[in-house]
């Protein structure tokens, strides 16, 4: 499928090569090498520390930046800089989310292009300020009334905080999509070596004047994004529109095409979207699958069953959504048994669960207590099955 | 209706945005209008804004009636979406124009921040003293006794005075006037285009469908009776003023900058 994103290698404004840095202070370092210059946000913790940095950068790099009255004006503010051809981004926790979302909405609906980064606290409520989770995951997937899609990404380390902020701005100019970026506060909080590249692929929102800018033929399902002062009299709203953005208030032709082209714009863009990386055994009988801060637990523990002797294997979901259902079943063909690995619940279980009804045994490790899942309960659990 | 106001505004009305989905008689039509006159006489092309509106009939005066770039938002959040066009491109006029629910009531946040922040900006606030078009819930701004559909015996809370809370706020260019009050409405909103920071209007309305037709036959409806100047309510005595809205403008004092 052919992204009509602009693709171009650009220099870093930043020093590349090695680094020992925080991961919520290279997530902003990383928005700005991907070419962020607005930021608005409201101050909440495990995430702070993202909008300290910014500020530091755009003073150096012409970057504007406001602390709003809430998370609601945050997002607002982003996606009206968004507008006006800005790459603009937000970073919150959980309760942040929740306010943010009736927004990430609208951005979804008129196709605004963004990042809100996610730096998940254990909850509900005001749950634990400091203390990590991974309870928000189905949040950014069902939050939102009306039901739309979203793409998300979930990081395991400082490198990967840098390397999915940069792409996650590439994805959201090529989908013109709020993109989520959830990490968790052990990622967050996490001092650890990384690498800062001198050069970066960086992707620009498709614009051809006079095209409709609210829906395309092209079979990326994406359309051009004008900005304001084009020209082009733009009507961006969050109710139905046509392709020329005109409100249909009441059009169950026009209604359909919106929702059905909002969910199909990603599955055709699963080729792009979705990453997964493997450890162990390609096609083990026990597969575990885990995401973000909880991988690193389940990737030490694999390292030894692997040393037990066992057939293992670990899928790591670095896209959550769209949700890597082939990549799960490909993994998961040879297992008896799926141990999902996850700090909430139970929330990605369920998704397991349902791809992969009639064939394995599915269970999961689940901790939500505000601690990280160590390697060794992993493996405990692993070893009971 | 259409027609007349499409051969008298061709520049800045969008065709298929007729026929318009406004009541007969309602308020925001001359709002509207006067935001027109205003832009011609200070020989502005309305293109060169960035129009920002919420939810409530009133943010449907630019979107998608304007020939020009509109941001039609969730409710009660322009503000805040036009602090961010407005800080990403400060080249760029920005207006905000929606109602008194969207932003005296859910949005009420953002007004007096935007006020506080000083946010060059100019918001309009069409207030008809109703949630018009969710069929006449009373609103922070109905006066006391009128009769609304949440309120069938009276309005028992007291309004806000926008004015004075954007005022209070730190908005250094504050105004009120009717709609009726058509030069006065134009004069102003010319003069806010020139203003540097945060300038707001507060124009009434009027809700012929959801407010006059439950309070005008009591005697409490819209009408210029109802209105006095600033100069008028400085030889009037409390008793005299009680029932009226003072309008003109409130400050103009230009010496304090935030920024």
């Amino acid at each position: 499928m052919s992204i009509r994103a602009t693709k171009q290698i650009e220099n870093s404004p930043l020093p590349g090569g090695p680094a020992f840095i925080q991961g919520n202070e290279a997530i902003a370092d990383a928005a700005v090498i991907a070419g962020c210059r607005f930021f608005a946000g409201y101050p909440i913790t495990p995430s702070s520390e993202i909008m300290r940095r910014m500020i530091e950068r755009f003073h150096t790099l012409d970057g504007r930046f406001v602390q709003m009255e809430d998370e609601l004006g945050s997002i607002a503010a982003v996606i009206g800089a968004a507008w006006t051809g800005a790459k603009a981004m937000t970073a919150t926790s959980g309760p942040g989310l929740s306010l943010m979302i009736e927004n990430l909405g609208y951005a979804t609906m008129t196709e605004t292009p963004l990042l809100l980064v996610n730096v998940q606290r254990v909850g509900p409520s005001t749950g634990q300020a400091t203390r990590p989770a991974q309870g928000d995951v189905m949040q950014a997937r069902w939050g939102g009334h009306g039901g739309f899609p979203c793409i998300a990404l979930a990081p395991s380390s400082v490198q990967e905080l840098i390397d999915f902020t940069i792409r996650a701005f590439n994805l959201a100019e090529a989908f013109r999509t709020p993109v989520l970026l959830m990490a968790d506060e052990i990622v967050g909080h996490l001092r650890e070596n990384c690498v800062f590249p001198e050069q970066v692929e960086i992707w620009q929102r498709y614009y051809a004047p006079g095209e409709p800018p609210f829906d395309t033929d092209h079979p990326s399902l994406v359309p051009s994004m004008p900005k304001f002062g084009d020209g082009e009299d733009l009507l961006i709203t969050g109710s139905t529109h046509d392709a020329r953005g005109l409100r249909m208030a009441s059009s169950a032709e026009v209604q359909a095409r919106v929702s059905w082209r909002l969910h199909e714009k990603f599955e055709r863009g699963r080729d792009e979207i979705v990453r997964t990386q493997h450890f162990g055994e390609a096609q083990p009988k026990l597969l575990l699958v885990s995401y973000g801060g909880s991988a690193r637990a389940a990737r030490q523990a694999l390292t030894r069953l692997l040393d037990q002797g066992r057939d293992a294997g670990l899928l790591k979901l670095d896209t959550l959504w769209p949700f890597p259902e082939q990549q799960l079943q490909a993994a998961a063909a040879k297992a008896d048994q799926v141990l999902v690995v996850e700090a909430n619940c139970g929330q990605i279980v369920l998704e397991v669960e349902r791809l992969l009804r009639n064939g394995p045994r599915v269970t999961a490790h689940l901790r939500h207590d505000g601690e990280a899942i160590t390697p060794s309960e992993v493996l405990a659990a692993a070893e009971a099955l | 209706m259409s027609e007349r106001l499409l051969t008298q505004y061709p520049e800045e009305l969008r065709p298929e945005a007729f026929p318009t989905t406004f009541c007969p008689g309602c308020g925001h039509v001359p709002l509207m209008t006067a935001i027109f006159e205003a832009y011609r006489l200070k020989g502005l092309k309305l293109r060169d804004t960035t129009f920002v509106s919420g939810i409530g009939c009133a943010s449907w005066i630019p979107s998608p009636h304007f020939k020009a770039d509109t941001l039609h938002t969730t409710h009660g959040r322009p503000i805040a979406f036009a602090t961010g066009v407005k800080l990403a491109a400060p080249q760029r006029r920005v207006m905000v124009i929606s109602g008194d629910g969207d932003l005296a009531s859910i949005g009420g946040n953002h007004l007096i921040h935007a006020a506080r922040r000083d946010v060059p900006i100019v918001a309009i606030c069409a207030n008809n003293f109703i949630y018009g078009m969710t069929g006449g819930q009373v609103a922070a701004t109905t006066p006391l006794g009128h009769i609304t559909l949440t309120t069938p015996w009276g309005n028992e809370e007291p309004p806000f005075d926008l004015c004075k809370l954007v005022l209070a706020a730190g908005a250094r260019f504050v105004a009120r006037w009717y709609v009726g009050h058509r030069r006065e409405l134009i004069e102003t909103i010319a003069a806010a285009l020139d203003h540097e920071g945060f300038a707001f209007i507060e124009a009434i309305s009027l809700c012929p469908t959801a407010h006059e037709r439950r309070n005008k036959p009591r005697g409490m409806g819209v009408t210029k009776d109802l209105f006095v100047t600033i100069e008028q309510a400085q030889g009037m005595t409390e008793q005299e003023l009680e029932p009226k809205i003072v309008c003109g403008r409130f400050a103009a004092d230009s010496t304090r900058r935030n920024k």
